[in-house]
């Protein structure tokens, strides 16, 4: 009998494939990044400027929220400049959020920036924003950020209203960690 | 016989017990009407399933037992009847989609509001923070809702009141029929806000924002609780949502500022648009 | 004889003496056995921590223990009866069950069964151990939700995420020799449509096995990762994301919840043809249902993310396949019902909790066909409804029916017949206490209590008390079930070498108790 040696192909492919399913796992991290690109999935928008140009649909207006939150302990005090405006598809527009840093101490923000409803975020196109880099701002000072962005002509019609939060977390011992180290 | 009297007493029960509630609230808003209507649907099916299933099979256990001198069957298998019995259960689940859908795409319905509320779950309160609505410098109206349960009450100290734990310190206020619109978010870790009344309930999740809305035609108070673990005091970070008419709303928005403003020292230079 | 048997034909006359036989053994009765006896002690140790949690819920109020400590006893509960209880309870019963069911002398890969059987009990106390850890035990739910369980976990959960990855290659080694030994020690002319339902039920779940804990291990590593060394799979803050969490664990958790339903579809399946005295109805419907099942339940898991903000489309889709699964899982249940349909039954103890498995899991099933519609999902998700269903599904459904499955052969395992009116009163105090416990739970849930909270208002207070009640009955009755073992392994009427009039399978074939070494020569099967 031969059994022994498959036997011993079962268990060989029984481990190659748990060892692929734990890569599978970890591989599903990337394609839900890629899914949630596409598809717009959790209101991720993208991590780098819109190149591209858009027609310009005059035809509708869509009312654009400005939204802050700060993340954990985060000890700035974080705005919108403005806490709305009404749009028009394919048209380029710009506003600022503002941050003041109310301690002494100086510390680095990352804003981390989410849209609703969710599907609306690939139609949400920043062509410059402060959350494609983290933002040092000295103890006390205060800074206004710029973003420059434009709604997609593509955004569905029954869209009539994007809301744009930005999440404010401080990432200063992750850097100074990572400087240090360095 | 024993294990028909138990299974017939459990299954009738609920209707002997009508003083304690057993059916899911039926809410105030068309939508939690609408629910309430899929769950008593969906209820019902399942009822009738069973029915047809636990009939026939206590038929079998009345009938086709040895002590009654039963002698079994050979038969063991017959296409006919799985494929009856794949298709017709198929063929329910899909007609129960269809109404299932339709809720679900007017839930999800993406028009404009005519207000919108920035909801942040925190461990272990609420807050909230209505957009639009200027203090004078740029800050908009918000506060903190907390529990306002005393301990004493907790601990057993103190006689419970009724709304033990449905109760805060600052209720979100709203206007009856407007369309509300919730923005949801967190600080630190999921929350989950929900209010049964409303049918509304979303997961708060730091970094994400996530929305839902409600028209509530009712003036009333509406309560409910936090529904996703977010650690210790996750039992004790309540809703409690009061509607009243839309003038009433103004004049509370107005004061509610005013009241913030001068406890802030800030000298209002916009009036509210 | 192929070498795998060489391996211990010194020990060809019977077991060793003492302790190192069980320390040492790699035979699969003994660590069958060894697997059940572990299950049953993690079962009242689980069950220990259920009853700290409803004695917490009894009234309004807090009375016995603090928030923090009632998480890490909702969290311990959970993590303890999925994967102490009911998983080992199934392995154990693989173990001893399918080399005699197959005709084989042994399973196929007896050392690596003797490896994954211990590392389990380090796992679980490991896992134990962090409950008297700095800054407490695991505190965030079975289904350790981020960031609550990696940047706001207490420090232990290093310990946790060690335990967890010890009992997955547990499992996995576990279900691979699962596998070898069907594929490779089936008696001759045991084609694989004419396995034991048994047989099939736990091939398909060692395959789920197989694919999922590994995703299971994928994401504690990057729990892992995200707490030790400053990766943020799961923290927005560093461009992660927390619903990504979700959707791996379910990924893994879904099947999960089918790998601990599976074996007892294959138990009750040897049951009631046994005790109908007929013939089990459409035996390939059944093996087809369970593989259907099985594939489904990968692209099931976002209903259990209802409410975290996916979209429409994602809804639905989840929405119907969920109806889906649903389904096979009738196709099912109309199967033993018409298997019981013209029978000849009789209602020992076996058939009793299997008749039980039938009526209350299928319960389980239409509450959860009621979960799957994603609106009215809005109002059940985290209430005591969905604590209802999964209980539903889990206690009359898997533990139930490793209870029938334990009545049915121990006379093989030990040679004694237990005592009959014991059994029957264990199951009607079972049956009694359980649905005392949990059917309340679906009324205080539509009422709108939310689950894993220690204090409630006043208008859940009626039901929860009557759950109270009920969860200690159902506790203690499990005593008698204790009693039952002992008696039965220390004497009793000595049961034939077919125990059961109706009873059909090779193991019957074998005398009672069935000898150390199953099959020397191998059976043939017509
Ligand atoms: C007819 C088949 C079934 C359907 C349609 C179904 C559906 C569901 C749904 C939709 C949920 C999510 C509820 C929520 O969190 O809002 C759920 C939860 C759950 N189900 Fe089922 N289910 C079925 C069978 C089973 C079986 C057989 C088991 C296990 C033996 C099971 C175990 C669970 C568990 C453990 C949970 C809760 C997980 C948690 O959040 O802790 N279900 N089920
Ligand atoms: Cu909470
Ligand atoms: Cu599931």
């Amino acid at each position: 009998m031969s059994n022994e040696a498959n036997i011993q192909r079962t268990l060989r492919r029984g481990l190659v494939v748990g060892v692929l399913m734990f890569g599978f796992g970890f591989a599903l991290v990337p394609l839900y990044d890629i899914i949630c690109e596409v598809a717009g999935i959790n209101g991720k928008t993208s991590t780098t400027a819109y190149q591209g140009a858009s027609v310009v649909d005059e035809s509708r207006e869509v009312r654009v929220i400005f939204m802050s939150v700060n993340g954990g302990s985060m000890p700035w005090r974080f705005r919108p400049e403005t806490t709305e405006m009404t749009v028009t598809p394919g048209k380029v527009y710009e506003t600022a959020y503002l941050a003041e840093n109310m301690t002494s101490r100086d510390l680095v923000a990352q804003a981390v920036p989410s849209v609703s409803p969710g599907y609306a975020a690939v139609h949400m196109n920043k062509i410059e924003c402060f959350c494609f880099e983290q933002q040092p701002l000295a103890g006390g000072e205060d800074t206004r950020m710029p973003l420059r962005f434009m709604v997609d002509a593509d955004l569905p019609d029954s869209v009539r209203a994007i809301t744009l939060n930005y999440t404010l977390f401080d990432i200063t011992d992750k850097v100074v960690g990572e400087t240090a180290a360095r | 016989m024993r294990f028909w009297i138990i299974l017939m007493s459990l299954l009738t029960t609920p209707a002997a017990w009508a003083a304690w509630d057993v059916n899911m609230r039926q809410g105030v808003t068309e939508i939690s009407q609408a629910v309430y209507g899929l769950h008593m649907t969906i209820f019902w099916v399942c009822v009738a399933i069973g029915v047809v299933v636990f009939g026939v099979m206590f038929y079998s256990i009345y009938h086709h037992r040895k002590s009654r001198g039963a002698v079994s069957d050979t038969f063991h298998e017959s296409t006919k009847l799985e494929i009856i019995w794949t298709g017709i259960p198929f063929l329910i689940l899909v007609a129960m989609c269809v109404p299932a859908t339709k809720v679900l795409i007017q839930m999800y319905d993406a028009s404009d509001s005519d207000i919108d509320i920035k909801v942040v779950g925190y461990q272990w309160k609420w807050s909230y923070e209505y957009l639009g609505q200027d203090l004078g410098n740029g800050d908009n109206l918000a506060y903190f809702s907390n529990l306002s349960t005393p301990r004493a009450e907790v601990y057993n100290e103190a006689p419970k009141n009724p709304n033990y734990l449905l109760e805060v310190d600052e209720p979100l206020v709203i206007p009856a029929n407007k369309k509300v619109r919730f923005l949801i978010t967190a600080n630190d870790v999921i929350h989950a806000f929900w209010v049964p009344d409303f049918a509304v309930k979303k997961d708060a999740i730091p970094g994400f924002v996530n929305e839902a809305w409600t028209i509530v035609p009712e003036p009333g108070i509406y309560r409910g609780q936090c529904a996703e673990l977010c650690g210790e005091a996750h039992g004790y970070m309540p809703i409690v949502v009061k509607v009243v008419p839309e003038d009433e709303y103004v004049a509370w928005v107005d004061n509610k500022k005013q009241q913030i403003a001068q406890a802030r020292g800030i000298t209002p230079s916009v009036a509210h648009r | 004889m192929s070498a795998v048997i060489d391996n211990h034909t010194h020990d060809h006359h019977g077991p060793k003496k003492g302790f190192m036989r069980w320390i040492l053994t790699t035979n699969h009765k003994d660590i069958g056995a060894m697997y059940l006896w572990f299950s049953f002690a993690m079962f009242f140790v689980g069950g220990a921590f259920a009853l700290v949690i409803r004695s917490e819920l009894f009234q309004p109020g807090l009375q016995m223990v603090e928030p923090e400590f009632f998480n890490q006893m909702t969290t311990m509960h959970g993590l303890i009866m999925v994967f102490g209880a009911v998983m080992p309870a199934f392995v154990g019963l693989a173990n001893w069950l399918i080399p005699v069911m197959i005709g084989a002398p042994d399973m196929a890969l007896p050392r690596l069964n003797n490896w994954s059987f211990w590392l389990l009990p380090f796992s679980f106390a490991i896992l134990l151990s962090s409950l008297f850890m700095e800054g407490g035990g695991a505190n965030y739910g079975w289904t350790f939700y981020a960031p609550l369980s990696t940047t706001y976990a207490p420090p232990s959960v290093t310990f946790f995420i060690f335990a967890m990855h010890l009992m997955g290659v547990s499992s996995i080694m576990g279900s691979i020799n699962i596998i070898a030994t069907i594929f490779n020690m089936r008696a001759p002319g045991m084609t694989l449509m004419k396995m034991p339902m048994f047989v099939w039920s736990w091939l398909i779940t060692s395959y789920l096995l197989v694919a999922v804990i590994p995703v299971l291990a994928g994401v504690i590593t990057m729990m892992l990762m995200d707490i030790n060394f400053g990766t943020s799979f799961f923290d927005a803050a560093g461009g992660g994301d927390p619903v990504l969490f979700q959707h791996v664990f379910w990924f893994f958790g879904h099947p999960e919840v089918y790998i601990m339903i599976l074996p007892a579809f294959g138990i009750v399946s040897h049951i009631i043809p046994a005790f109908a005295r007929k013939t089990l109805f459409g035996y390939s419907s059944m093996v087809y249902a369970t593989s259907s099942i099985a594939f489904l339940s990968f692209i099931v898991w976002a209903h259990h993310m209802f409410t975290v903000g996916i979209p429409l489309v994602g809804e639905l889709f989840f929405m119907y396949a969920t109806m889906l699964i649903a389904v096979p899982t009738g196709v099912k249940v109309f199967n033993w019902v018409t298997t019981m349909f013209r029978g000849s039954m009789t209602f020992e103890t076996p058939m009793l909790f299997a008749i039980a498995f039938v009526v209350l899991f299928t319960i389980g099933g239409f509450s959860g066909l009621m979960l799957a519609v994603a609106p009215a999902d809005f109002q059940y998700h985290d209430t005591y409804f969905v604590v209802a269903h999964f209980h539903y599904v889990l206690v009359p459904g898997a533990i139930f029916a490793i209870f029938a499955a334990m009545y049915y052969w121990l006379p093989k395992m030990t040679g004694n017949m237990y005592p009959e009116w014991l059994g029957k009163l264990h199951f009607w105090l079972s049956f009694v206490g359980m649905n005392l416990t949990f059917f309340p739970m679906h009324f205080i849930g539509l009422a709108g209590m939310p689950r894993r909270i220690p204090d409630y208002n006043m208008q859940f207070a009626d039901f929860n008390m009557v759950a109270s009640v009920g969860a200690f009955a159902f506790g203690i009755t499990q005593l008698i079930f204790l009693a039952v073992v002992v008696i039965t392994i220390r004497g009793g009427k000595k049961a034939e070498a077919k125990s059961w009039e109706g009873a059909d399978g090779l193991e019957w074939s074998l005398p009672s108790p069935a000898p150390y070494h199953s099959f020397s020569t191998p059976p043939e099967v017509k």
